[in-house]
């Protein structure tokens, strides 16, 4: 366990576990709404803030997190009273962000292409102290949320209209799970990249939801899933040369394959369980139907 | 008739468009309490308009809407509607179990808080009422299609409602769940819950019926007694082509 000592990696250990636990447990609730790819678009838009951070020489992350703020909000209410083409704003709003990002970035005496290359794809060394008080306070926001308020955000994520009706405020829970989402991305985006956020909000959630049957059930092991690879890559990122975000979301991936591979077997076994407990309380098949209209066999052929 | 006492549900005048298509043109609707009101029609005849602008989901271009002597606008007390959307599934992109559906149910008395035990026991309640006790673990995606109209129902319960809004609540539902469904409606009438409900056809419900309004373009062209045993059948400009309803049965001859 040498690589506790080094104060570099124990930055960048603490950062990982904020990540994975953060970016699954945001990433649920985007996945039941089924906008599986907003932490995508959120990860271009934040791109630009960073390069508004070099140009300003402020604090990217926290510039980042602004621009983020933004855009998932755009996107948001674009979702919500967007009426036609509401694809076409958003694919807009992802390209401008990047190509606002390069452009600004280069303008910067300060943001080179190595730079660039660090928030796209993540860089564990780079990690600074003023980086993980920054992904410590944000991380605290986004878990507050997630846990705190994950009753409401389910109700609103499975039946947005219901949701309405039982006077829950579900705009103001919309824009609130926007935001989370866009804090999100930018907690991860010093470890896995803006490019590859997306994938460690998505995949553990995919990877739990193949062999659990709860909502609570697949939070909690996503959010495993999630500090495990997050963890692991970080470490072999200690051993061995490779860049921390891709390594990350390989294992992710990895894990998705495995959960998928035991997810046919697993049921099998749960329908073998029913069956047998089934067979023991003496159910039968048989159930009754009311009859309510007899067979006529008047019928002209 | 208990409709004289104070009106549970009031809609004077009610008008609405979608697109640019007049879906409601004047539409009047009262349901006093206890009682049980069907609303019925044609495909397109604004059924399921009329039942979203009560509870404000469609915005109306004119006329009123109150609820429990409320003007929406200011209604704040959703805890005493329960509403069954029509849908077809109760699943999202995430697993998530019986339990879990219907508890969301509960959010309008528990709003921003946490549950206590009491609607721990309220939601435990509800999925009795519609006999999934013992399916409340399992994921909504292994139910049937019967069985999550029930879930949604004792979403709706769970708030323990006295107004019940219910859209086709009896669509895509076999014969031995529509009798379930039936069951448990006539429970909460008997417990004295207010019902308004869009029906296709009259089905197993019928007995529980006090009233049917009946909608055809937008505009009320009956309200009184229900259309008894002939249901929407009989009425005008039913275009709808029921499998079992033919007068004599059909036999083409290639499977009997």
């Amino acid at each position: 366990m040498e690589f506790l000592q080094d104060p570099f990696m124990q930055r960048a250990l603490l950062a990982a576990v904020l990540v994975g636990v953060t970016a699954p447990a945001v990433g649920i609730h985007l996945v039941q709404r089924r906008q599986a790819l907003m932490g995508d678009g959120i990860g271009h838009v934040a791109l630009t803030g960073v390069g508004l951070g070099f140009l300003l020489s402020t604090n990217p992350v926290w510039m980042a997190t602004l621009v983020a703020v933004v855009g998932s909000v755009a996107m948001e209410l674009i979702r919500a009273y967007g009426r036609t083409r509401g694809d076409i704003a958003l694919a807009m709003l992802f390209y401008g962000g990047m190509a606002g990002g390069v452009m600004l970035m280069n303008l910067s005496g300060t943001g080179s292409n190595a730079n660039l290359t660090s928030y796209l794809f993540g860089s564990l060394s780079t990690v600074s102290d003023e980086d993980v008080v920054a992904i410590c306070l944000l991380a605290g926001f986004v878990l507050l949320v997630t846990v705190g308020l994950r009753r409401q955000l389910f109700a609103i994520s499975q039946d947005e209209e219901f949701a309405r009706v039982t006077g829950l405020p579900v705009r103001a829970l919309n824009l609130l799970v926007a935001v989370t989402a866009a804090v999100t991305v930018t907690v991860a985006m010093r470890v896995v990249g803006l490019l590859l956020v997306s994938a460690l909000m998505v995949v553990p959630v995919a990877a739990a939801q193949q062999v659990t049957r709860s909502f609570a059930v697949t939070f909690v092991v996503a959010v495993a899933i999630g500090v495990a690879v997050t963890l692991a890559g970080t470490v072999t990122t200690y051993y061995q040369d490779v860049p921390p975000g891709a390594t990350i979301v390989l294992l992710a991936i990895a894990v998705f394959v495995l959960f998928t591979a035991l997810a046919t077997p697993l049921a099998r076994r749960r329908s073998r369980a029913v069956e047998a407990a089934a067979g023991a309380a003496g159910t039968e098949c048989d159930v009754d139907v009311p009859a309510t209209r007899r067979p006529a066999g008047d019928a002209a052929v | 008739m208990e409709s004289v006492a104070e009106p549970v549900i009031s809609v004077r005048g009610a008008r609405a468009t979608l697109g640019s298509r007049p879906v409601l043109r004047g539409v009047d609707l009262t349901v006093g309490r206890g009682e049980v009101v069907a609303l019925l029609g044609a495909n397109g005849s604004g059924k399921s308009t009329a039942v979203r602008s009560v509870i404000g989901q469609v915005p109306l271009t004119g006329g009123s809407v109150s609820l429990f002597g409320t003007e929406l606008r200011r209604f704040r007390a959703w805890s005493r509607v329960g509403y069954v959307p029509q849908r077809t599934t109760a699943t999202s992109g995430v697993p998530a179990t019986v339990r879990e559906v219907v508890a969301s149910g509960r959010l309008s008395r528990t709003r921003l808080g946490w549950p206590s035990r009491g609607d721990r026991a309220a939601v435990r309640r509800a999925i009795e009422l519609v006999g999934l006790a013992d399916r409340s673990r399992d994921s909504v995606s292994a139910l049937s299609g019967g069985q999550h109209q029930r879930v949604l129902i004792a979403r709706a319960l769970a708030a323990e409602p006295e107004l019940l809004i219910m859209d086709e609540p009896m669509a895509g539902v076999d014969l031995a769940s529509q009798e379930i469904l039936a069951g448990t409606l006539r429970e909460q009438v008997a417990a004295g819950t207010t019902v308004l409900l869009v029906l296709h056809e009259l089905g197993p419900l019928e007995p529980l019926i006090d009233r049917a309004v009946v909608l055809r373009d937008g505009c009320v062209v009956h309200d009184g007694p229900p259309p008894r045993a002939v249901g929407q059948h009989a009425l005008p400009g039913h275009d709808h082509v029921h499998p079992h309803a033919a007068d004599e049965p059909l036999r083409t001859g290639l499977l009997s």
